[in-house]
């Protein structure tokens, strides 16, 4: 009976990947208003309280933070509207698909390990933030910015239960957890706008006139927390614009936005960037002002929305973490083809949970985000290239489906010598990983160019001969 | 029903982010906004799931 549940359950996960290995039909295309809900729900999550806050601590201007925002954020659309979506409409197939055909199998396989490792750690910050919620009526001991380690049996105890729940209902119940995201999205942003405003009086304003002023003097106030480093413009601009560098400019989301009729709908991302990483973000950090430097999202919701605030914190958690380990899940049975989908999302979970059992990780999310961009950026340079400008640069496209290879050596190689060259830059040059995505992305495009001709011609030349 | 249902919820939202700005203007106290958000809760989870769509991606 267990063996018919769980091969039910098994085939359930399996029919949501609905055209994983084919470019998607006409009559599966969807308009405007389905993007749009689904990016202003998917940037309004967990992590969003700990963002936000974070900035607080590592000692931004009120200025710094709005234009940074407001920029970093509009560049982010322009990423998704004239790289990926555009990338996403010609192919009409996942990433994933869409780099065996370019990468062949082994590298693709390769590159689904490592996205699989970083789901598991995003998975793992969200379930953390959930943990600190969890823990409020246990009394139990909250981590702070300079804890690394778990703080207490408590804790290991708590965050435990959150991942269990969570891994269970990836598995049983995804599709449940995937419509209650949707209904969750309009309150949770509302709870995010209401707390900030209530505890505005807190912080001495009482007016809207008061607002600015106190900003700049109690909030933003642009001195970091001792042992952090000071952000100023360029880090919340450039953070804004890649904390989601892996979706756009590395192109995890051509497997949502190959469902557009139009790639002019990548600028419904619009949406997620300004509800979620504008107001959203600018929310935790008045309510960590509020919260008197705390940082554990738990406390700082409870502190500005009573019991509602702290549910928001385990809704949001739990709503971004399901999908997040089923798609990584979904990433390593790529390489155990012979386990059962719920075997492999249950493993997928354990990890996950013993993740986020570290406090490190929330307490250093804005490095880890930037590195998480950073790492798959360049296959991201490299589907755009191969898709949209090799026909016109003479070279062939899809080049290990084409050849038959299993390694296309010219992508793995750019993939590995751009991320050496960006830790290059920043050990010796000393520029700080938020900024390394720009540069990066430039030496990408070069090398892969310079392989792929070099490989390419000596092929020719080969067969030729 | 449906409209019943949709009023609902969106009282539910109201309750959610309105008494904020009172708290903001000082009409009603910090405990009474943490109680009206927490019963616009229950609102909006108990009647949302009846009317609004199923995820279209």
């Amino acid at each position: 009976m267990i063996n018919s549940l769980l091969d039910n359950l098994d085939h359930r996960l399996k029919s949501i990947d609905e055209y994983e290995r084919e470019p998607v039909p006409k009559e599966k295309q969807k308009g405007w208003r389905g993007f749009l809900g689904m990016y202003a729900g998917e940037h309004t999550a967990g992590t969003e309280f700990v963002i936000g806050a974070l900035f607080v601590a590592h000692g931004v201007s009120a200025v710094d933070l709005v234009l940074g925002l407001i920029i970093g954020n509009l560049l982010a659309v322009f990423s998704w509207a004239f790289l990926c979506a555009p990338v996403a409409v010609k192919s009409r197939l996942t990433l994933y698909w869409q780099l065996r055909k370019i990468c062949g199998q082994n590298l693709a396989l390769i590159y689904n390990i490592v996205n699989a490792v970083m789901f598991c750690f995003l998975a793992g910050a969200m379930i953390t933030v959930a943990a600190t919620a969890v823990g409020l009526p246990f009394n139990i001991p909250m981590p702070g910015l300079d804890d690394w380690l778990p703080t207490s049996v408590g804790w290991i105890i708590t965050v435990f239960l959150v991942g269990s729940v969570i891994t269970v209902v990836a598995i049983a119940g995804y599709e449940y957890v995937a419509r209650f995201a949707n209904i969750s999205f309009p309150w949770m942003f509302l709870v995010f706008i209401a707390a900030a405003i209530a505890v505005l009086p807190s912080l001495g304003v009482t007016s809207v006139s008061e607002f600015w002023p106190a900003a700049k003097e109690r909030i933003w106030t642009g001195e970091p927390v001792a042992g952090l480093t000071q952000f100023t413009f360029w880090h919340v601009m450039f953070f804004a614009w890649f904390a989601n560098m892996a979706m756009h400019i590395g192109m995890s989301d051509m497997s949502i936005l190959r469902y557009a009729e139009d790639w002019k709908m990548g600028f419904s991302s619009a949406a997620g960037m300004f509800f979620g990483h504008f107001l959203a973000w600018m929310a935790s950090g008045i309510l960590m002002a509020a919260a008197a430097g705390v940082v554990a999202p738990g406390y700082i919701a409870y502190n500005s929305a009573g019991i509602a605030g702290a549910l928001c914190v385990v809704i949001a958690g739990w709503t971004t973490a399901n999908p997040t380990i089923y798609r990584a899940g979904l990433a390593f049975q790529a390489v155990t083809p012979n386990w059962k989908r719920w075997k492999v999302t249950l493993f997928t979970g354990l990890l996950t949970t013993i993740i986020a059992c570290f406090p490190a990780l929330v307490m250093n999310l804005l490095d880890f985000v930037a590195l998480y961009g950073l790492v798959l950026m360049p296959m991201g340079a490299v589907v755009f290239l191969d898709v949209m400008f090799f026909k016109k640069l003479n070279l062939k496209s899809n080049f290990a489906e084409e050849t038959g290879s299993k390694f296309n050596w010219a992508a793995g190689l750019t993939w590995f010598l751009t991320l050496t060259l960006c830790l290059a830059i920043n050990i010796y040059g000393g520029v700080e990983i938020f900024f390394l995505g720009l540069p990066g992305w430039f030496i990408a495009v070069i090398l892969y160019i310079g392989f792929s001709t070099f490989i390419q011609r000596k092929i020719k030349k080969d067969n030729t001969e | 029903m449906k409209i019943l249902l949709k009023l609902l919820s969106f009282t539910g939202l109201a309750l959610t982010v309105v008494p904020s700005f009172f708290v903001f203007s000082d009409t009603i106290s910090f405990e009474m906004h943490t109680n009206l958000m927490f019963f616009g809760m229950l609102l909006w989870f108990f009647t949302a799931p009846f009317w609004m769509k199923e995820k279209e991606l």
